[in-house]
């Protein structure tokens, strides 16, 4: 606690670089919690795809691949502006962090209202489980139990993606304000590494749920 | 370890000096304080209520098992008592207790370092914490849930009251608090500890904690993710374990087991750390063996993760999956043993001293290696299927998890209450009431291992009256118990005001946190103590000027 105590040292660590490890090992250790979090779906999902193989094709031919494959281009290319407001953050370029923050949170949206449009699309065609659920043939009761793990893991990840546009709001205007700069970026890093794994969720549960079985 | 801080002895009464509990006397002081002990006591208010509610459930419906009929209680009211004690006593008492009380408490001055790595974050786990423990009781007390703390499905998503649903998410809520706090305790056991302090030369209370931090991180998640199933079975009626749709009720037990069976790690080896320091300190040696104890705390959170299968040998699981984990679970039983054999050899020539916190620690080597052997009965299928659901495995993990845990928070409790409080405790009250909670909790659950060998199952409101004799010595332990729990509890607030004033190391123990100031200052030390000895270096002269060989006051009991 000396007169090396910039602004931006929370009162705990004895230097940037302590903090800055911190808050790297932080987040690590949270996607981990979050690997395991998912894990607990793709347990699921894989118990009940080798319980039921044909229900599970048959299920994912109902899902839309043109929209699902939009989507995950969407995401990809969210990651890349992403990864650029990180490098605006380490060389003190203001405008372009406004500018990347604000664009991938427009892509995340994007990938949001596509969402939307799906289930919509599943709910008009009686897909969502429930007493209202309707599929054709012996295989119907398994095929809703798809479409339980369709919505459930989609919900979780639209969740996150939902917490991850609040994040980002809060890291647009800190970032508008000039916060972040080549000596103190940890929070644009951290984001950037949440926003990410999110991202890399969906690039799992695109082929498992939209590609796997269709031939 | 000894080092070059300040380390005043000057008994100046607690108050009167600027430290962490002078820091401000409102109360946004408290409820906005990012200080790690504050945190760490409103954790321990919090807890004791939580403790005395769970408590009150369990006096209930030992009351009501007086008597074959059950005549005090409706079945349903005891089916709702007995879910609110586990759900409490699980959820908001035991896996908290040690970490977020003692954790928060003490790991950062343990490591010489001002506050945990993430302090907001930190305060943020106890609104979490009190927003589930809130909402959960709320559900309990306004409505009743029977399901079980286990929350078994297709009970749970579809027979039992809504008011399950709440409990649900409080126990969903309250895992983000344990996450938080496991979380801060890595991060800060990796980057910040003092200079000099090595891994092996944390206390092995450090590492007990470090390998909590370890469960909880990698287990929570998993039961939140198994808790949010059931939630949207319940309530958006999508089928996930519904047997009627191809579901399995047993992946539920599959999900919810990979977090509960650790968990049960997460509530014990915080109590192996505390018992490793106790019996440190209060038989003057170095611990026998430091690293075994150390990597066997690391090895039970590893192998803990691999032994849930244990609780399902009876549901229709595959019998060659049951092989397995009957094997690894007697496998767990390895570094638990090594822990044991080298407190043992700890106190082999030590100079033992008995007070309270050490009758603690000998009543934790006793009990718990009781619930452990017991335990090696359970993991064997053969044996299991006669014991499974019956008293004996309620005996068996009320051993565990009372004898262990709550043995070592008690016994931790008592060791640093002068360092929290700045004030001792009363000595022979506190060797009365350890004695008093020793002989009650052994004539509540011994007889419990007689009834379920007996064939009781648990879980039952009424009996044949065969097993009457067993549940009257039962319920009579149980008060016992119930007595010694509140004789502590008069002491110790008794002892805030009016307890001898403690100093800077009553104990003469030798740990870093013993180098401050009791109660520490907000940064906790003045001047970054620099380490050069582990925490147990009791054949290493002292440097400080407050720790006199012999010890200052020793009373042999």
């Amino acid at each position: 606690m000396s007169d090396s105590h910039p602004s931006h040292l929370a009162h705990q660590f004895d230097h940037v670089e302590q903090q800055r490890q911190a808050s790297t090992m932080g987040i690590w250790l949270f996607l981990i919690t979050e690997i395991m979090f998912f894990g607990g779906l793709f347990t699921g999902y894989i118990v009940y795809r080798t319980m039921y193989p044909e229900a599970w094709t048959a299920g994912s031919h109902e899902l839309d691949i043109a929209l699902g494959g939009f989507n995950t281009a969407v995401l990809i290319f969210s990651s890349l502006t992403m990864a650029l407001a990180v490098h605006a953050a380490q060389v003190s370029n203001r405008r372009n962090q406004v500018l990347f923050i604000a664009a991938t949170m427009i892509l995340g949206l994007v990938f949001l209202g596509v969402k939307v449009v799906e289930y919509s699309a599943k709910f008009e065609h009686h897909l969502i489980p429930g007493p209202n659920f309707h599929f054709p043939g012996d295989i119907g009761t398994h095929v809703q139990l798809f479409f339980s793990f369709y919505f459930t893991m989609t919900g979780m990840h639209a969740v996150h993606m939902i917490i991850g546009e609040g994040i980002m709001l809060w890291l647009l205007i800190n970032a508008a304000k000039g916060r972040y700069h080549k000596d103190y970026y940890n929070p644009v890093e951290v984001v950037g590494l949440y926003w990410h794994f999110v991202d890399i969720v969906w690039i799992f549960l695109f082929p498992l749920l939209y590609l796997i079985g269709r031939h | 370890m000894t080092m070059n801080t300040v380390a005043t002895d000057n008994p100046v009464p607690a108050g009167s000096e600027k430290h962490y509990l002078t820091n401000g006397h409102t109360l946004s002081s408290w409820l906005f304080t990012v200080d790690h002990k504050r945190i760490g006591i409103l954790y321990l208010i919090s807890l004791v209520v939580f403790f005395l509610l769970g408590g009150a459930a369990a006096v209930l419906f030992r009351l009501d098992l007086m008597t074959p009929a059950g005549d005090l209680l409706r079945s349903e009211t005891y089916n709702k008592l007995f879910t609110m004690h586990g759900i409490v006593m699980i959820f908001f008492f035991l896996i908290p207790s040690i970490p977020a009380v003692l954790g928060n408490f003490l790991l950062p001055i343990m490591l010489g370092t001002r506050d945990v790595a993430f302090p907001k974050l930190n305060l943020l786990s106890w609104y979490v914490f009190m927003a589930g423990g809130l909402l959960a009781l709320f559900a309990i007390v306004f409505g009743g849930v029977d399901s079980g703390w286990t929350f078994y499905t297709p009970y749970s998503t579809m027979y039992a009251n809504s008011n399950v649903i709440l409990a649900v998410c409080g126990a969903f809520i309250a895992g983000f608090s344990s996450i938080m706090t496991a979380l801060n305790f890595v991060v800060t056991i990796h980057k910040m500890r003092a200079p000099g302090l090595t891994w092996f030369r944390l206390p092995l209370f450090v590492w007990a904690m470090y390998a909590t931090s370890l469960v909880v991180l990698l287990g929570t998640p998993v039961v939140a993710i198994t808790l949010v199933m059931i939630f949207v079975e319940r309530l958006l009626h999508f089928g996930i374990f519904d047997p009627a749709l191809g579901g399995d009720p047993v992946l539920f037990q599959h999900l919810f087991w990979f977090y509960s069976h650790p968990a049960v790690y997460i509530m014990i080896l915080p109590s192996m750390g505390v018992v490793s320091e106790l019996i440190s300190a209060f038989s003057r040696r170095r611990i026998y063996g430091y690293k075994f104890v150390a990597y066997s705390s690391l090895a039970i959170a590893v192998i803990g993760f691999f032994v849930w299968g244990h609780h399902m040998f009876v549901s229709s699981q595959s019998v060659y999956a049951g092989l397995i984990f009957s094997f690894l679970t007697f496998f767990v039983a390895v570094p638990t043993a090594i822990k044991i054999l080298n407190w043992t050899m700890t106190l082999y020539k030590g100079s033992v001293s008995l007070q309270a916190p050490m009758l603690y620690a000998f009543g934790f080597l006793g009990l718990f290696t009781i619930g452990g052997m017991t335990g090696l009965f359970l993991s064997t299928m053969a044996t299991d299927i006669h014991l499974h659901d019956t008293y004996f495995v309620v005996a068996h993990f009320h051993y565990v998890m009372v004898g262990g845990g709550v043995m070592g928070f008690l016994g931790g409790l008592h060791f640093w209450w002068p360092k929290m409080t700045g004030r001792m405790y009363p000595e022979g009250w506190a060797i009365f009431a350890a004695i008093v909670i020793f002989v009650g909790f052994n004539l509540t659950f011994f007889p419990q291992f007689q009834l379920g060998y007996h064939g009781m199952p648990r879980r039952y409101h009424e009996y044949a009256s065969q097993f009457q004799i067993l549940h009257v010595m039962s319920t009579a332990g149980a008060s016992i118990l119930g007595f010694g729990y509140l004789i502590m509890t008069g002491y110790l607030i008794w002892s805030l005001k009016f307890g001898k004033v403690a100093g800077s190391n009553p104990w003469g123990a030798r740990g870093l946190e013993w180098e401050t100031t009791s109660p520490p200052p907000t940064e906790n030390f003045l001047v970054t103590p620099v380490v050069k000895h582990e925490a147990y270096a009791y054949d290493v002269p002292s440097e400080t000027s407050d720790v006199q060989e012999p010890r200052p006051e020793q009373h042999n009991v």
